[in-house]
């Protein structure tokens, strides 16, 4: 028998986040390692079937090119700032930009890898909160 | 005994985890089990018919990650098929696995149009194996140009999601020919038709278990078993060989052997 802690495998349940469908996955996870994905047998609505771009999203996870700080642009310069700050800018200049000028002037924008309920909070931010009707996706080329 | 009393037993033996599934939600995930919560394995009954995965598979990786661990697997007839199988292409090391076998529902059975839906530890309890249609007789009651726009119309529809290819037990080679940009188009839709489909076929000649993952993977619908059912019936006419069975030379172990080396070329 070798050392207990380090024999580990589980498989995640988790959404697909290439597209807006939100098909069924299983991430296939090695002592806290992503080692592969299965398609969920047991999902609703992808019942066990994945598209190329979800079979082959563990690929990305790792890959350097990633975004996985946030990024503030200044004068033409960037700089890695904490998430909080970054958020804490965004919620400042929104209210700043409601203030001054009303919902007409903020749009929102989602995104077809957000999952459906993302989207759905977006579009309920938007509406709600900002009061602008202005919300369109990525996927509008 | 239940298979998780079996499973504790190897436990206790010194095995480092037991392979099989977990219920999380009502569905069933694979899942490594250990003795850590060996006490949440459920039962075989528990495991709902339509909910399979490539376990022989995921067995295959974990021995080639913990190169000194021992595992147990609780497999259907069709995993064990499958390790009999990864075994002789040196994919899997039996002799750190044991394997608990449980007997597919009926139901199951019929829906997989499987032959034999129960490991062989179970064969002497079972009936007879009844000999299964997988759809090949009536495609072959088709005239010829029926037969060959039945095929090309299903290749048609095949979206290249490689999901046949990944999920398969028996899919392990490194390079896949399905990537070679001689053989298959990249970036066209559907892929070459019916290069693709038949490159496929031919590389499961000798080695398709018939567990019938890919059919259940497939977006399209395309009935693969019945095209791998075919390629199979005619290795085992020519070649006497059925995938999965024990002690039985596979026709393509002779590839890689002294056959074929080369000091044979050079003679
Ligand atoms: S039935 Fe499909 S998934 Fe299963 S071994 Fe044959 S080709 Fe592979
Ligand atoms: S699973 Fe079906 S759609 Fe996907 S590549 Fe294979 S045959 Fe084509």
């Amino acid at each position: 028998m070798i050392d207990e802690e380090m024999v580990d495998y589980r498989t995640v349940p988790t959404v697909c986040p290439y597209c807006g469908a939100g098909c069924g996955m299983l991430l296939e996870v090695c002592s806290g390692e992503v080692i592969g994905v299965l398609p969920m047998k047991g999902h609703p609505s992808s019942k066990g079937s994945l598209c190329a771009k979800g079979w082959s999203s563990p690929e990305f996870l790792k890959s350097s090119n990633r975004l996985a700080k946030a990024i503030l642009r200044e004068e033409g310069e960037e700089k890695e700032v904490s998430l909080e700050s970054a958020l804490g800018l965004v919620v400042e200049n929104l209210n700043r930009v409601l203030e001054k000028y009303g919902p007409e002037a903020v749009g929102f924008i989602s995104s077809a890898r957000c999952t459906n309920e993302e989207n759905y909070l977006l579009e309920k931010f938007a509406r709600t909160f900002a009061k602008t009707n202005n919300i369109d996706h990525c996927a509008r080329l | 005994m239940s298979v998780k009393e079996e499973a504790k037993n190897l436990l206790g033996k010194g095995m480092d985890g037991v392979l099989f599934y977990q219920m999380k939600d009502g569905s069933a995930i694979p899942h490594l089990f250990t003795s850590k919560d060996i006490d949440e394995m459920p039962d075989v009954r528990e495991i709902p018919d339509s909910e399979r995965y490539p376990l022989s598979d995921i067995l295959s990786k974990l021995l080639m990650r913990f190169s000194s661990a021992k595992f147990g697997i609780v497999a259907r007839g069709c995993d064990e098929r499958a390790i009999i199988e990864l075994e002789k292409h040196q994919q899997i090391d039996t002799s750190r696995v044991s394997l608990i076998g449980f007997a597919c529902s009926p139901e199951l059975a019929k829906i997989c149009s499987c032959s034999k839906p129960y490991t062989e530890s179970l064969a002497d309890e079972m009936n007879e194996a009844q000999e299964i249609s997988r759809g090949i007789e009536s495609v072959e009651r088709m005239s010829t140009p029926a037969r060959l726009g039945f095929w090309l119309s299903n290749f048609s529809v095949c979206v290249k999601c490689m999901g046949c290819r990944n999920i398969c037990p028996l899919c392990f080679c490194k390079e896949c020919s399905l990537q070679d940009e001689d053989l298959v188009e990249s970036g066209v839709l559907p892929p070459s038709i019916p290069t693709f489909h038949l490159l496929r076929a031919i590389d499961m000649a000798g080695r398709c278990v018939m567990c019938g993952l890919c059919e259940e993977a497939c977006p399209a619908g395309i009935p693969l078993r019945t095209l791998y059912g075919k390629v199979s019936e005619i290795v085992r006419e020519e070649l006497g060989y059925v995938p999965g069975t024990r002690g039985v030379k596979s026709p393509l172990e002779e590839l890689g052997s002294s056959v074929g080396s080369d000091d044979d070329l050079k003679s």
